[in-house]
């Protein structure tokens, strides 16, 4: 004969298990569910591809120390700093061809990033909208950069002006390496300075 | 500080070319073709153009005799106490072809729209002391140009950003040696041909005589 306690106590440990049981299964579902929402939210439609405009890139020539204006037709994203980042990457990405005449190895991710300043201190009447172009350069561009007082100013120079054709508000280019400040591109053009943006566009064929 | 520009010298007045050899020490400068670097290339070229210009009776003043680094102000402060009536800094490089000749990018008084572009003032700031001697540096520039397209050479002229050379208080210019490379750009003479490197100090050379019989009339 079982007594009455142990029933008792029998009853509410199967109650128990029995309550427990249901909610471990309720937890499970929950977290399926969850599962499936993530799953839900993942992208099923590819990134929208920016439409193709017509982009002004300053091409440098080693040969004779010029920069002749190229047009060419690239995706442009609408946001200024994207932008700007792309229409360098695609100069870049010319001065990484085998046959450049400006060689330059690292391509079109030797840009890491551009960011759009207004400009501080005293404003240019003719500029009062002008921005300060920070361009931000990979350091693995700058270690592979060819050394040379002319092939050095003509990549610095190309920079500056192709940024100044495509966003004429761009009058200054600062430049920083892997996010800081960096005394020269490899070991002759001054990346410590501020430069004019529209003393590197030049009129047709001229040297900068 | 830097000295404005003095009235040009007169007959009695003594001639003093500064060669400066870029780089030296840590700063090797660029990588050449044969494996040499930049800083050796231009201290034993500035020492061959010292020799020619001493034989032709010009003093010199080399900024750097060995591989010492200097910093760019310290190469500023040797020149602008030599008083010198040229100041050429001398580097290589394997890109582009023949010399490259590059001046100060920084705007002379007269451009930028002074009225009065050369002052009396007995200083100029340091940093910008090149910008008052830009118009004697750009008459250098083209008497090198001159000189070395006479010998047939192929010259690029341009305008840079150079620490040392904007604080520079002299006609200054900074002279890049590349290979020598025909229309095709295929390289007719590399930069350790001894040859090559004569003709372009001989041209240099011939150049500095030329200049200083215009400060010297």
């Amino acid at each position: 004969m079982i007594p009455r306690h142990q029933r008792i106590i029998l009853s509410v440990l199967l109650v128990a298990s029995l309550v427990m049981g249901v909610v471990l299964w309720q937890l499970r579902e929950r977290a399926h569910q969850r599962l499936m929402a993530g799953e839900d939210s993942a992208p099923t439609r590819a990134p929208e591809v920016a439409p193709a405009e017509q982009a002004t890139l300053l091409v440098a020539s080693d040969a004779d120390n010029t920069l002749i204006a190229q047009a060419r037709s690239l995706p442009l994203p609408a946001d200024p700093g994207a932008r700007a980042r792309a229409v360098l990457g695609k100069l870049l990405e010319i001065y990484s061809t085998p046959d450049a005449l400006h060689p330059a190895p690292g391509g079109a991710n030797s840009v890491t990033q551009v960011f759009l300043l207004p400009v501080v201190g005293e404003k240019d009447p003719q500029h009062p909208d002008a921005q300060l172009a920070v361009v931000n350069l990979s350091g693995a561009f700058v270690a592979s950069h060819p050394s040379g007082l002319q092939t050095e100013t003509l990549t610095v120079l190309s920079i500056c002006g192709t940024l100044h054709a495509n966003l004429p508000r761009v009058t200054q280019v600062r430049f920083l390496v892997d996010g800081v400040q960096h005394s020269t591109l490899a070991g002759h053009a001054d990346l410590t300075r501020t430069y004019l943006a529209a003393e590197a566009v030049p009129t047709e064929g001229t040297h900068p | 500080m830097a000295q404005a520009p003095p009235a040009p010298a007169g007959p009695q007045g003594r001639f003093v070319v500064v060669l400066d050899a870029a780089h030296g020490g840590d700063d090797t400068g660029g990588r050449l073709a044969n494996g040499d670097t930049e800083k050796s290339f231009t201290l034993a070229f500035s020492v061959r153009l010292r020799s020619l210009l001493t034989a032709r009776g010009i003093q010199v003043v080399n900024l750097r005799e060995s591989d010492a680094g200097l910093d760019p102000n310290h190469r500023a402060e040797l020149a602008n106490h030599a008083n010198a009536q040229a100041c050429l800094s001398l580097h290589a490089s394997e890109s582009g072809s023949g010399t490259h000749l590059f001046l100060s990018s920084l705007q002379s008084p007269a451009r930028r729209g002074d009225k009065n572009p050369v002052q009396p003032a007995r200083f100029a700031a340091w940093k910008t002391a090149q910008a008052a001697w830009v118009p004697r540096s750009l008459a250098l520039a083209g008497v090198l140009n001159s000189a070395l397209q006479h010998a047939g050479m192929t010259v690029t002229l341009g305008r840079a950003a150079m620490p040392g050379v904007d604080s520079m208080a002299c006609p200054a210019v900074a002279v890049e040696i590349a290979p020598e490379r025909n229309a095709a750009q295929q390289t007719t003479a590399e930069l350790d041909n001894a040859d090559y490197q004569a003709r372009v100090a001989a041209a240099l050379a011939a150049a500095l005589l030329e200049w200083r019989s215009e400060a010297h009339p």
